[in-house]
């Protein structure tokens, strides 16, 4: 492989990698919080499988970077500026409707992308691809409910749900704007054309969004600075704190 | 001593319990994929069930010892991801201890078939998620008992 398609690789890997790393710990953090057991369960379900996956993935940049790190060392021993999670991952919790709705908008991008990755020309990526578009078919099918039942629940959790709506859906845009590394991905094959999933995911989110009672924002705004690293909310730093505290506090720990 | 067959390993593997859902074997659960000797070394595939799950470390210490036990002495693990596991490995026999232990087997429909304690076909659906990443919450509206329901994935 020559060092251009290994460095688009793991930069692709980074991408994939921190956003379910991001977002499981994000989910992680309801753990013992949730309105209702079952909920509990489900969302820490959830991250458990979104955090399995980042193993993959960050286990996949560690080999392809070939320094000798592992995806611990990936997760644990970087800060801020090198994260390349969308931003929208990285978002707080807030309250359960507006974890459930970052939920589902993220859900119904990650299954069109994972999907589109089982075609992808490298195996180590359609292999993560074909285990993890399972997991994230499951996710997608429970957010998606969760959305349409609270959405079109009572006149306050149908205010919720709007409200969450409108917070988040800016944050949708910048997961299907290209840069040069999305491009040169999809130029090897490793990754489709970002743009080409937005009419599918439109599609789906506005189907949705109907039966939920709510209204789309009409504004295509995006905010951007997540998947380059040029800049983070200033949520991730606080995240990462939390996150890599053992790593900080007890540098090398292990056990 | 003598290398002994793949197929004798995997008689060994299918007395070693699932840790989460004991009930069953490893080879019931459809995780352990190949079984070879590399040399002087046993090599064996396993596959995980869900991507996070965190009974993966105590399954490959399990199967280290019960190796061990039985007198191999190099073992080398493989981590397999392609294809990915399926409910649809789960053994006929393993089925049916589910079903005794009080967890209803996975069905293609999506939903279990039946009360796994009074056989009765009258249910709901509590959560998607239940006590491990391979299981939901399910409920029957006969006996009023829950139960658990093995994901059809």
């Amino acid at each position: 492989m020559s060092g251009l398609s290994k460095s688009v690789l793991y930069d692709f890997c980074l991408r994939m990698g921190d956003n379910t790393l991001i977002l499981g710990h994000r989910v992680s953090e309801w753990c013992g919080h949730a309105p209702v057991l079952e909920e509990d369960i489900a969302l820490a379900n959830t991250a458990l499988d979104l955090i399995g996956q980042t193993q993959f993935w960050l286990g996949l940049a560690a080999d392809v970077q070939g320094e000798g790190k592992s995806a611990d060392d990936l997760a644990f021993l970087r800060d801020a500026w090198d994260f390349r999670n969308g931003l929208l991952c990285e978002l707080p919790n807030g309250d359960f409707g507006q974890t459930l709705m970052r939920q589902y908008l993220f859900d119904e991008w990650h299954w069109a992308m994972l999907t589109a990755l089982q075609n992808s020309s490298e195996k180590r990526v359609s292999d993560i691809a074909d285990k993890a578009v399972k997991e994230a078919s499951y996710h997608l099918e429970r957010s998606r409910d969760t959305v349409i039942g609270l959405g079109d629940g009572t006149a306050e959790s149908h205010d919720r749900m709007q409200a969450a709506l409108d917070y988040l859906y800016p944050y949708v845009g910048e997961f299907f704007e290209a840069d040069t590394v999305d491009e040169a991905a999809a130029k090897e094959g490793i990754a489709p054309v970002l743009e080409s999933l937005r009419e599918g995911y439109d599609a789906a989110i506005k189907a949705t969004m109907d039966a939920a009672t709510l209204r789309l924002p009409d504004s295509r705004f995006a905010h951007k600075g997540g998947r380059n690293g040029r800049m983070h909310t200033e949520h991730l730093g606080h995240l990462l704190t939390n996150m890599q505290w053992l790593q900080r506090a007890y540098p090398g720990a292990s056990w | 001593m003598t290398q002994p067959s793949p197929l004798e390993v995997m008689r060994w593997l299918d007395q070693v319990p699932d840790p989460e859902i004991p009930a069953i074997s490893l080879v019931d659960l459809g995780i352990i994929r190949h079984v070879e000797w590399a040399g002087d070394a046993l090599e064996v595939t396993v596959t995980p069930t869900y991507s996070g799950c965190p009974a993966t470390s105590i399954i490959n210490f399990e199967i280290e010892k019960a190796l061990r036990d039985n007198g191999v002495e190099k073992v080398s693990l493989k981590r397999q991801i392609s294809p990915p596991w399926t409910t649809d490995w789960l053994s006929e026999k393993g089925r049916e201890k589910l079903e005794a232990y009080g967890i209803a087997p996975p069905q293609p429909a999506g939903g279990p078939a039946q009360c796994p304690r009074c056989q009765s076909s009258d249910l709901e659906k509590l959560s998607q998620f239940g006590s491990t990443p391979c299981k939901a919450q399910w409920r029957c509206k006969s006996c009023l008992e829950p139960f658990d329901y093995f994901k059809c994935i």
